[in-house]
C-alpha cells in the first residue's frame, strides 16, 4: 500500500510554511539560512509528487537545477556572513541594524 | 513537414519518409537537441566574458593596468548589444521557430530586445563603476565578473521558455546581486545589505519556484508554450493549485521589481550597496524581472488574464501611492531614489495590467528609457557623494548649479525625465503607459497614475531647487543654527536653520532670489521652506547643510556615461524609434 501523492503535496506545503515561519521569526542569521533550504526542499518534494502523479519526468530535471541553484546561493551567502562577522561578535539579525527600514 | 530531409541539429540530418538519420548522429534513438547557435551568442559573449576577466585576473599581476577590467567588460557588453541588434535584423521576415535548446529559449524579437537594454546596462554600470571603485580603493576583477554573470542570468530570465530556465536566470541574477551588494569591504551598510537582499530574496525565489511547481501540478508543463496549449484545452479557472501557483510566481517577480508590498528590502539595498552596482541593478533586476513577469503572464497564462489583471491592478496602485508618496519624506539621496523607483515600477505594472499588446509596448518603452536615467542618476549620485560615500543626503547636491554648472544641469534633466516633464523620454513613458490602460477604459487607473506622477514630480523638483541653493546660507548666526549631534559622524556639521527655527537669517527677502537672473544662486529662506516641505525638522537640517567643500571629480567614463544618459533621455522623449522599436516586439499580441 503506498501513501498517496496528496499527502506528500500536504506534507510539502508544511515543511514550506515551517521554513517561512522561521524565517520570519527565527534571529539567527544561520537559522534564517537552514529555514531557506528547508522551503526549497519542500519545492523538491512538490516536484517530485507532481512528477510520479503526471507520469512526467520534467518535474525530476527541475529538482536538480533547485538543489544545484540552493547550494550556490548557500556559497554566496555563507561567504557574505562571514564577510559580516570579521567585523562583528554575535551572529543574530538584531545586530545587522544600522540601516533602518 | 512532409519528406525531405531536414536538419536537426549541426552535422545531423533526418528523412523524414525513411526515418534515415544521417551525418554526425547516427545512433539510432540518441537524443537530438536543436540549438540554434545565433540565439545563444549573447550567453557566450557574457559569460565567455566572465570567464576572460576571472583568468586574467589570475595569470596577470595583480594590479596590470587601470580600466583593463572595466574596458573587458564594457567590450562584453557591446558585444551583447550589437548581437542584440543582429538578431534583431535577422528576425525580420524570418519564419525562425521562436523556441530553441530543447524548447527551453525563445528566439524572437523581445528577446533581441532585452538583450539590447541589459548590453548598454552592461557597459553603462561597467564603465561608472571603475572611477568609484578606484576612489574607493576596491578595485579589481571581482566585481566585473559579478556583473557580466547578472547580465547573463538577466538574459536568460527574458529568453526563457520555461519556469527552470526563468529561475536559473532570476537566482544567475540574484546571486550576483547579493554579491556585489556586499562588496564595499570598508562600509557596514553595504554588508548588511547584501545581507537582508541575500535573506529576502531567497525568499522570494523560494515562493517564485514553489509557485512553479504548483503550476506544473496543475497543468503537467513547466514550459509557457505547454502551459497555454493545457490550458486551452482545460478549463481551469477555479483551480486553486494553479491560481495558488500563479499568485507565488506573481509574489516572487514582484520582489524582484520591488512592488509594494514586496518592497521592503529595496529601501535599505539601495542605501547600502556601493552607489554605480545600485544604478545597474536598478536597471537590470527590474527590467529583467518584468521580462519574466510579461512572458509568465502574457504567454503562459493569457487564459487568466481575469484574474491576474486585479492582482497586477493593486500591485501597481500600490507601488506608484506609496512609493511616490514615502519618497517625499526621504532625506538620504540614495533611499529617495529607492522609493523613486518603486514609484517608477508602478508604472510599468500599470502598463503590464492593461494585458494588450500597447500594455507590452509600453512596458517595454518605459523599461528601456527608464535604464538610461536611472543609471545616470546613480553615476552623479556616486560622484557627488564623496570618498567612502560619505555625504548621501540632499545636501550632497547643494549649490551644485553654481559648483559644477554642467553635472548641475544633467541631474536637472535626468530628475525632470523621471518626473515626467515633456520632451523627456520619461514623459513619452508614462504616455504610452496612460494610453495602454485608456485602451482598456480603466480611467480610474489613469488617474491614479497621473496624481502619482504629480507628487513624484515634487520630490524630483526638490533636488533640482536644492541645487539651485546657494552652497552657503547667507550669515547663519550661531543662535539659528542646529548642530547635528544626533547623526554623529565627521560630516556633522552646523546647518543654517530652516523656517522651524525661525532664525534671523533671512536678511533678504526670500522671493527676491526667484527673479535673479540664470546662472545667480537662490537663496531666501523662503525657498528653503519649499525644497524641505515634508522633511522632518533633523531631516531638514540635514538637507540645508553646506555642501562638501572638496572639488566634484568627474572620471571621464563616468562624465561620458552622464553625457550619453542625458542625451538619450532627450533624444526617446522628442522622437520615436525606441517607440517604433518597443511597437515592433509587442505585435505578437495584436492580432
Amino acid at each position: 500500500m503506498s501513501v498517496p501523492g496528496p499527502w506528500y503535496l500536504g506534507l510539502a506545503a508544511f515543511l514550506f510554511g515551517i521554513g517561512a515561519t522561521g524565517l520570519l521569526v527565527r534571529r539567527n542569521i544561520l537559522v534564517m539560512y537552514m529555514c531557506i533550504e528547508l522551503m526549497l526542499n519542500a519545492v523538491n518534494l512538490t516536484f517530485v509528487t507532481f512528477s510520479r502523479m503526471l507520469n512526467d519526468l520534467g518535474g525530476q530535471d527541475a529538482v536538480f537545477f533547485v538543489l544545484v541553484v540552493a547550494a550556490a546561493e548557500v556559497v554566496v551567502g555563507l561567504g557574505i556572513i562571514v564577510a559580516i562577522y570579521r567585523r562583528r561578535a554575535g551572529a543574530t539579525a538584531d545586530d545587522v541594524n544600522s540601516l533602518k527600514g | 513537414m512532409s519528406g525531405g530531409t531536414y536538419l536537426v541539429a549541426a552535422g545531423c540530418t533526418i528523412n523524414d519518409i525513411t526515418g534515415k538519420i544521417s551525418g554526425l548522429c547516427t545512433a539510432k534513438g540518441s537524443i537530438h537537441i536543436s540549438i540554434n547557435y545565433p540565439a545563444l551568442v549573447p550567453f557566450f559573449v557574457l559569460g565567455g566574458g566572465a570567464l576572460v576577466v576571472l583568468l586574467l585576473s589570475a595569470v596577470l599581476p595583480k594590479r596590470p593596468y587601470r580600466g583593463l577590467w572595466a574596458g573587458l567588460t564594457v567590450a562584453a557588453g557591446v558585444g551583447t548589444v550589437v548581437d542584440g541588434l543582429v538578431q534583431w535584423q535577422q528576425l525580420n521576415g524570418s519564419s525562425v521557430t521562436p523556441v530553441t535548446l530543447g524548447d527551453q529559449l525563445f528566439y524572437d524579437h523581445m528577446g533581441a530586445f532585452f538583450a539590447v537594454l541589459f548590453g548598454v546596462a552592461t557597459v553603462a554600470g561597467a564603465a561608472i563603476s571603475d572611477g568609484y571603485l578606484e576612489r574607493e580603493g576596491l578595485d579589481g576583477p571581482e566585481p566585473y565578473v559579478l556583473m557580466l554573470s547578472c547580465s547573463l542570468g538577466a538574459v536568460l530570465m527574458a529568453d526563457a521558455a520555461g519556469f527552470v530556465t526563468l529561475f536559473l536566470g532570476l537566482e544567475i541574477l540574484s546571486i550576483s546581486l547579493y554579491a556585489m551588494s556586499a562588496y564595499h569591504r570598508w562600509r557596514a551598510a553595504s554588508g548588511e545589505a547584501g545581507l537582508k537582499y541575500l535573506i529576502l530574496g531567497s525568499l522570494a525565489s523560494a515562493i517564485f519556484i514553489y509557485g512553479a511547481a504548483l503550476i506544473y501540478g496543475a497543468t503537467g508543463s513547466l514550459q509557457y508554450l505547454g502551459v497555454v496549449s493545457f490550458l486551452a484545452d482545460n478549463a481551469l479557472f477555479q483551480n486553486g493549485v494553479l491560481l495558488g501557483g500563479m499568485v507565488l510566481v506573481i509574489v516572487g517577480l514582484g520582489f524582484k521589481v520591488a512592488a509594494v508590498p514586496f518592497h521592503f528590502w529595496s529601501p535599505d539595498v539601495y542605501q547600502g550597496a556601493p552607489t554605480p552596482f545600485v544604478g545597474y541593478m536598478a536597471a537590470v533586476a527590474k527590467a529583467a524581472g518584468f521580462a519574466g513577469l510579461l512572458r509568465v503572464l502574457m504567454l503562459a497564462l493569457p487564459t487568466l488574464e481575469s484574474t491576474w489583471r486585479p492582482i497586477i491592478w493593486v500591485l501597481a496602485t500600490l507601488s506608484v501611492v506609496f512609493g511616490s508618496i514615502l519618497a517625499l519624506v526621504q532625506v538620504d539621496l540614495k533611499r529617495m531614489l529607492a522609493y523613486s523607483s518603486i514609484s517608477q515600477a508602478g508604472y510599468v505594472l500599470i502598463g503590464l495590467q492593461a494585458g494588450t499588446a500597447q500594455g507590452v509596448r509600453a512596458v517595454a518603452f518605459y523599461l528601456f528609457t527608464y535604464t538610461f536615467m536611472v543609471i545616470g542618476t546613480f553615476a552623479i549620485v556616486g560622484v557627488l557623494q564623496g570618498r567612502g560615500e560619505a555625504r548621501n543626503d540632499l545636501s550632497a547636491v547643494r549649490g551644485l548649479a553654481s559648483r559644477s554648472p554642467w553635472l548641475a544641469g544633467a541631474m536637472l534633466v535626468l530628475m525632470l525625465g523621471q518626473a515626467g516633464i515633456p520632451l523627456t523620454s520619461g514623459f513619452l513613458g508614462k504616455w504610452v503607459v496612460i494610453e495602454a490602460v485608456l485602451g482598456q477604459g480603466q480611467y480610474e487607473l489613469a488617474l491614479i497614475g497621473m496624481l502619482g506622477a504629480a507628487v513624484a514630480a515634487f520630490f524630483y523638483l526638490r533636488v533640482a531647487l536644492i541645487m539651485f541653493l546657494a552652497p552657503e546660507s547667507p550669515g547663519a548666526p550661531a543662535g539659528g543654527a542646529v548642530t547635528l549631534s544626533a547623526t554623529g559622524g565627521p560630516g556633522a556639521a552646523t546647518a543654517g536653520g530652516g523656517p522651524s527655527d525661525g532664525g534671523p537669517e533671512s536678511s533678504e527677502p526670500g522671493d527676491s532670489g526667484w527673479a535673479a537672473g540664470a546662472g545667480r544662486a537662490y537663496s531666501g529662506s523662503d525657498l528653503q521652506a519649499i525644497v524641505t516641505a515634508g522633511l522632518s525638522a533633523r531631516d531638514r537640517a540635514l538637507a540645508l547643510r553646506p555642501p562638501p567643500h572638496t572639488r566634484v571629480r568627474v572620471p571621464a567614463a563616468t562624465a561620458a556615461v552622464i553625457a550619453v544618459c542625458v542625451v538619450f533621455t532627450v533624444f526617446a522623449g522628442v522622437s520615436t524609434p525606441v517607440l517604433s522599436w518597443a511597437h515592433a516586439i509587442a505585435l505578437p499580441w495584436s492580432a
